[in-house]
Parts: structure tokens; C-alpha cells; sequence
């Protein structure tokens, strides 16, 4: 006889692989992707594979560097490349664009361990080194191509922007995604299926981007803002469904889940409020994702059987 | 078919909803097989040590002659069970074996002599709860359905009892051995369960099934359906299937809605909670007064031949009943006693069948695989998944820094190894070793 295998129980797995879950985000973000080609143009798309290639690239130079197994079959880079490139605008230089993907996996993943080791999200991250080296380029917004009329591109403002300097913005706009504004957070509607199919696929749980939304728009609601337009825009359909529910940086309990996303929607409607400065959903995840340790600590589940539950005492 | 009038044919559904758990693929190939007896096999090896507690005291020596139904293991002080012979034959050997869990203890080998000639038997004599709990020991019997407690122990709480919880779940994927049971021993398991009923004064009695075996549904409520049960308090509850509603405390919290604290037992609640077959051999002992000497598993996996259900003599080696059953029809990777989801791999097929062993499967290359694991991704699947309601990826993270104090903060202590987390773990992590693991740890201190 041949030699038996010995091994722990379970003898059988689940289907469910790292490499399914990821390939289930990109799939969740074609639909933007196709519709930032369709609003600012093939641009788009160029800055898109740059991120992409270069996440990829660096992850493998690094792992071989730091001698660990090559990673880049998890797909999990080219989702950080497309979550940084859907976060810069279409007229980026393609190099900032290549550096800040290559800081994103090398700094904030690979130096803190890899996937599941970093504690802030990777794409957040470079989108903020890129936002305090190159501030002109990354608040450089082009008009969608519908609206522009002549050869030269003409600029704009982002919704946010326009809303507070009290210029109405149409709720078609912010749905179809056609303002102005990183190439991959204006099209609300391609976002929102995207976030769909991932809870369908049971990929992320709806807790993060439901409550998230909804805490900003009760929020900024309250402080004479039109909730509608404050949730369609700034890229937060980007952030709560594929930024803050990043596996790594997010607490891992329901009830985590629900505070963290709390958290996220005060502190973005705090800035929407009080500042000014555009991205306040990436610094609110980014501040989040710091306390997610903590809220993971304090929301730790009991041992079945512990909680005295109703219907019990016998 | 109403013989009392009263009683409703409908199942009831659980009185909790319980948390947790994963969707296992079912694989029951041999719902429909009923079951084939082994005829003895040449030898079998006995082992002394086939429940939790005490290992027995070997009673025969080398060149004893015994029958099925000897007496060959007398149980220890405290916590054990006695042991008979499953053969007729010779004592060849009394020696050193390695069970399916990898354990040693000793062991009885018996050379059969083929005729299965019994000893002779009386039925007990079973009218009070001390002559039930005197018969149950003596009848050697253990909760077969996979964790060997002694029975008769269960049959004694030290707080009173209200309700009888009768575990048919069988959540574990390809077995069918208690499906079997209630198929064809309802008779037994009702003996047992009217038995034990009126002694122990219990007042309710549920039977919990799962969906996926509606057949066993409808012949519980058969059965159930007589005039033994005048007032309406044995009732057979369905349960979504879902692994692994067959733990103990699962099953009691969907029967219900009780739930058994960490480190407390059943009765701590007022249940006494048993598997099936367990009943049904109960009941068979009653009748006949024959001791436990045969079980019946099921036989299936990849690498069978023939999936089917078989009665095999007790000691009975995973060889011998592989070539009763057909033999392989791909070479064997991976022997496995019991479910996939909690049962042993063992190292060669020499391994005797013990008291609770309902199925051997053997899986080929193909399906064993090379499972790499990669990183934990701190997706969650795991911390959903535990039924105890444990989070065993932050389990693994203070294993690997060797934090007792975290380890036990965390609760480790409560996991009962069903495997739930790692079948659901993207990375593939080896989450039960982990367990294992620090639960060493753990109790070092
Ligand atoms: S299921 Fe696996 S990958 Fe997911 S959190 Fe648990 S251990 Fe980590
Ligand atoms: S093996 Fe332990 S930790 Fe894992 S799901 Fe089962 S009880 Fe929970």
C-alpha cells in the first residue's frame, strides 16, 4: 500500500480561495472602470493598467528581495492598482501615477508583512503621498468628455467643491458619474452594482457601506446639507463599499463592523462640515483603520454559552 | 395510523436559531444501502480502551477460548466500560496497539474460529432507574456516535433532568449510519426511549433530524405516532442542515433553546442528550440482552469500490472490511475513520474499528490534493463560522506569539475541534492544528 497522508481534520475544504475573493473585487470593479473610459475618455484606461502593472511589478521585485513565496497570483495587488488608479484623476502624470502604486505595496504592504499584514488600507495611502507631493496634478479635474466642446481639455470642479461654493449640482450627474473627480468615484451607479454583486457574491457584508453611507447622510442632513448629494459625491460609494471594507484594516465582528462604519461616516461628514479638504473619505478610513485593533478588542465575541441569554436560567 | 388521537403528525421546527456552522456538501451515497453483516473476519484486534475515561482491564489471557459476548476487558474504577468479544475463537495475543486517533492502548488480538458461536443471553430485567443504569453499563455500550462517553454515566446526572434529546443529526458529510438506524431499528430506538422515559422520569422527548433526510423525518413521526405515548411528549424536530448542528450543545440549543455554558455539562441544563444508534443498541439490549460486539459504518469516499453500510465484529481491521466491501477502484491516499469534517487520518489500514467508529472512508489522490495555505487575509469566514461562537484567526495570531493569557481570553479552551473555520478558510490556514495547539498550551499552565 501507498503511504497514507496524515493530516488534521478537516479532511475536506470550502471552494472559497484568496484568489476567488479577489478576482470577485475586480470583477465588482469593471462596471466603474468601463464607465470612467466612457466619461473621461482612453486616458483612463492607460492610467488604470499603469497602477495595475506597476502594484504587480513591485510586489514581485519586493517579495524577491525579501526571499518570500511570489504572491502575485492572489490577485490582491491588482486590486490595490485599481483602487489607487480609480482614486487619481485622468490627467495624472503616468509616472506619479506608477510611484504612488509602487509606495502603496511596497511601503504600507509589503514592509508590514504582506497581505492581511498592513493596518492601513495600501491605495489610501498612496493616494494621500501622492496628494501632499504633486498637490496641483492630483486636484487637476478634467470635464467629462460629454461635456467638454473644444480640443483642449477644459478643468472643473469636483461636486463637493461646487456644492459648497453653491452651485446645485443634478443627481443625474452624480449618478451616470459625470463630473469631475478621481476616474473611478463618479459613476455612483456602476459603483452600487459593484457593491451588490460583492455582498451577493458574499465577499464583503452590507454592515460597512449601509452604515457608513448612511451615518454621513443622517449627519450631513442634520447640518443643513442635502444628504442626497453629499453621499453621491466625493468619492463615498467608492470608499464605503470598496475601500472601507477592506479585509485587512476592518474590524472582523458585526458589531465591529458597525461602529468602525460609524466612525468612518462622523468623521467624513466632520470634515465635509468643518473643512474643506476633499478627500475626507480617505482620511476618515485611514483614521479608522488605526482603530480598528482596538475595536476588534472591545468587540470580541463571548464562548457560546456564556451570555446569559433571555429564555434561559433553568 | 393516529393511534392516540391526539397526536399531531406534523415535526416541530427548533426553538433556537442556532449561530455559526458552514454548508457542508452532503454526499450521502448510501442513504439507500441498507446494511450488509461482515461475516468475521480471520482476526480482530480488540482494543481496551474504545470510550472516554479509564482504559479496561484485559480478563483473558494468551490460548483463552471465548465467544461472542465474552467478557474480555472488565471496566477500571471510575469512569470506563466493560469490553466483550465480537468472535468465537482463540486469544492469540494481548499487546501494544495504536488507535485511529494515534493513541496506544493495549489491545486483545483473537483468532476467530469462523462459527461465531454466542455466549448465552438473558434479557435484563429492567424496572427501576438502578436496574436500567446496571443493565446500560453492563451492555457495554458508549455514545456511538463518534464520542464514546460511557452511557450509562449520562443516564445518572447529578441535577435533575427534564428532556431527552435525541441526536439524528448526522451533519457530517457521506455518513449514513444513523440514517440506517432509524430506517431499520426504530423498533430498538423506541424500546429504549419509552425505557428510559418513564424511569429516569423525563418530560419531553425530541428527536432532532435534519432536513436533507426527509425519509427518516416521516418514519420518526411514524413510529412516534403510538399509543406508548399517550400525552404528546416525544416529538420529532426537523433542523436546517447545516454542519455541525450534531454537536452536543448545538443540538441541545436547537431542541431547546437552552444553552450549555462553557465547562458545564448537558444536564447543567436539564437535558440528556444521545445519538441514535446509541438508543437503538440500547433497546436491542433490552430486548436480547446481548452486548455491544458489532457497529455499523459506512463504508465510502473516492477510493471505494462499493460505497455501502456495513455491521462489522467490533476490532474488525480497515483492511479486512475494505476487501469485504470490494476493495478500491483508485489506490488509497487518505484512510479516514469517521467523518471528513472530525475524523482521524490514520497512518495504515491495520487500525481496528472501535465501539464509536460509524464510517472509514478512503479518498485517492486527486481529492486529498496538496492543500498550500497562504496568509490569513482577516476575511471573517472563520469567526462566522464557529459555532462556539469563538474568532479563531485572532486564536492563531496569539498561538504563534505563544500568549497563554490572551489564549485564554479568547476562550480556546471552549473549541471542540469541528473544523468548521478551517473548511471555510480562503488561505486554507490549518486552523484545528492551530487549536490543538494552543490548547496545549493552554492547559501546560
Ligand atoms: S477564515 Fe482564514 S483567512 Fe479568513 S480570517 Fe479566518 S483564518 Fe484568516
Ligand atoms: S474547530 Fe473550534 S474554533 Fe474552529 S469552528 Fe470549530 S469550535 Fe470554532
Amino acid at each position: 500500500m501507498e503511504k497514507l497522508t496524515v493530516s488534521a481534520n478537516p479532511h475536506i475544504k470550502g471552494a472559497a480561495t484568496t484568489q476567488r475573493i479577489m478576482l470577485d473585487v475586480i470583477i465588482a470593479l469593471v462596471p466603474a472602470g468601463v464607465a470612467s473610459v466612457i466619461i473621461f475618455g482612453w486616458r483612463s484606461l492607460l492610467v488604470i493598467a499603469t497602477c495595475v502593472l506597476s502594484a504587480v511589478i513591485s510586489e514581485l521585485i519586493c517579495r524577491k528581495i525579501m526571499k518570500r513565496s511570489n504572491t502575485i497570483s492572489d490577485l490582491s495587488a491588482v486590486v490595490t492598482g485599481l483602487l489607487l488608479a480609480y482614486n487619481l484623476p485622468v490627467s495624472i502624470p503616468l509616472w506619479m501615477a506608477a510611484i504612488g502604486s509602487a509606495v502603496a505595496i511596497v511601503v504600507v504592504k509589503q514592509m508590514f508583512g504582506g497581505l492581511g499584514h498592513n493596518f492601513v488600507n495600501p491605495a489610501l495611502i498612496g493616494r494621500i503621498v501622492l496628494m501632499n507631493s504633486f498637490a496641483a496634478a492630483m486636484s487637476h479635474w478634467t470635464l467629462p468628455v460629454m461635456y467638454q466642446s473644444g480640443a483642449d481639455a477644459i478643468t472643473t470642479a469636483t461636486p463637493l467643491v461646487q456644492m459648497s461654493n453653491g452651485t446645485a449640482v443634478k443627481y443625474t450627474d452624480l449618478l451616470f458619474g459625470t463630473t469631475g473627480g478621481c476616474l473611478g468615484e463618479t459613476c455612483v451607479i456602476a459603483l452600487v452594482v459593484g457593491g451588490i454583486y460583492l455582498v451577493c457574491r458574499r465577499v464583503i457584508s452590507p454592515a460597512i457601506p449601509l452604515v457608513y453611507i448612511g451615518t454621513t447622510a443622517l449627519l450631513t442632513f442634520f447640518a443643513g446639507f442635502d444628504p442626497l448629494a453629499q453621499t453621491m459625491s466625493g468619492g463615498l460609494m467608492l470608499g464605503a463599499i470598496f475601500m472601507a471594507t477592506d479585509y485587512a484594516t476592518s474590524p472582523t465582528t458585526t458589531l465591529g463592523k458597525v461602529i468602525y462604519a460609524i466612525g468612518c461616516g462622523a468623521i467624513t461628514s466632520f470634515i465635509r462640515i468643518f473643512g474643506s479638504i476633499p478627500e475626507g473619505v480617505s482620511y476618515s478610513i485611514i483614521i479608522m483603520n488605526i482603530v480598528t485593533p482596538h475595536i476588534d478588542r472591545l468587540t470580541r465575541h463571548k464562548p457560546f454559552g456564556s451570555v446569559k441569554a433571555k429564555g434561559e436560567g433553568k | 395510523m393516529i393511534l392516540g388521537g391526539k397526536k399531531s403528525m406534523e415535526f416541530i421546527k427548533p426553538a433556537a436559531k442556532v449561530r455559526g456552522g458552514v454548508r457542508v456538501p452532503h454526499r450521502k451515497n448510501t442513504s439507500e444501502c441498507a446494511t450488509v453483516d461482515m461475516p468475521s473476519p480471520k482476526t480482530v484486534k480488540i482494543m481496551m480502551s474504545q470510550h472516554i475515561g479509564a482504559p479496561s482491564v484485559p480478563c483473558v489471557k494468551k490460548g483463552d477460548e471465548v465467544k461472542v459476548g465474552t467478557l474480555i476487558g472488565s471496566p477500571a474504577e471510575g469512569l470506563s466500560s466493560p469490553i466483550y468479544s465480537s468472535v468465537s475463537g482463540t486469544v492469540s495475543e494481548v499487546c501494544d496497539a495504536m488507535l485511529s486517533s494515534g493513541q496506544m492502548s493495549k489491545a486483545i488480538v483473537i483468532e476467530s474460529d469462523g462459527l461465531m458461536t454466542e455466549e448465552e443471553f438473558t434479557a435484563p430485567t429492567v424496572e427501576t432507574k438502578e436496574q436500567l443504569i446496571e443493565a446500560v453499563k453492563n451492555s457495554g455500550i458508549v455514545g456511538l456516535g463518534g464520542a464514546g462517553f460511557p452511557t450509562y454515566v449520562k443516564l445518572s446526572p447529578k441535577t435533575p433532568v427534564d428532556t431527552l434529546v435525541i441526536n439524528g443529526a448526522e451533519c457530517e458529510p457521506y455518513i449514513t449510519a444513523d440514517y440506517r438506524e432509524i430506517l431499520e431499528n426504530s423498533d430498538d430506538i423506541l424500546r429504549a426511549v419509552y425505557k428510559i422515559k418513564k424511569l429516569l422520569e423525563i418530560k419531553q422527548v425530541i428527536f432532532v433530524v435534519e432536513d436533507n433526510k426527509p425519509k427518516a423525518i416521516d418514519k420518526l413521526l411514524e413510529v412516534v405516532s403510538d399509543k406508548q405515548d399517550t400525552d404528546n411528549s416525544v416529538r420529532v424536530m426537523k433542523v436546517r442542515s447545516m454542519y455541525p448542528r450534531g454537536a452536543e450543545k448545538m443540538t441541545i440549543y436547537a431542541a431547546t433553546g437552552r444553552r450549555v455554558p462553557p465547562g458545564k455539562l448537558p444536564a447543567d441544563v436539564g437535558c440528556i442528550v444521545m445519538n441514535i444508534t446509541t438508543l437503538g443498541s440500547i433497546g436491542r439490549y433490552l430486548e436480547n440482552g446481548k452486548p455491544l460486539v458489532s457497529k455499523r459504518l459506512t463504508v465510502d469516499g473516492s477510493a471505494v469500490a462499493n460505497p455501502m453500510n456495513v455491521r462489522v465484529p467490533i476490532g474488525t481491521s480497515a483492511a479486512d472490511i475494505f476487501e469485504f466491501t470490494g476493495g478500491f477502484k483508485n489506490p488509497p491516499k487518505k484512510i479516514i475513520f469517521g467523518g471528513p469534517m472530525m475524523g482521524f487520518a490514520v497512518p495504515n489500514d491495520q487500525i481496528p474499528i472501535t465501539k464509536s467508529s460509524n464510517a472509514l472512508l478512503a479518498f485517492d489522490e486527486k481529492t486529498v490534493g496538496k492543500m498550500s495555505s497562504s496568509d490569513c487575509i482577516r476575511c471573517g469566514r472563520c469567526v462566522s463560522a464557529c459555532p462556539m461562537s469563538l474568532m479563531p484567526a485572532a486564536i492563531e495570531r496569539a498561538q504563534i506569539l505563544g500568549d497563554v493569557d490572551e489564549l485564554n481570553s479568547l476562550g480556546v479552551r471552549n473549541c471542540m475541534e469541528c473544523g468548521s473555520c478551517a473548511f471555510g478558510c480562503p488561505a486554507k490556514r490549518p486552523l484545528v492544528q492551530v487549536m490543538r495547539l494552543a490548547k496545549q498550551i493552554v492547559n501546560k499552565r
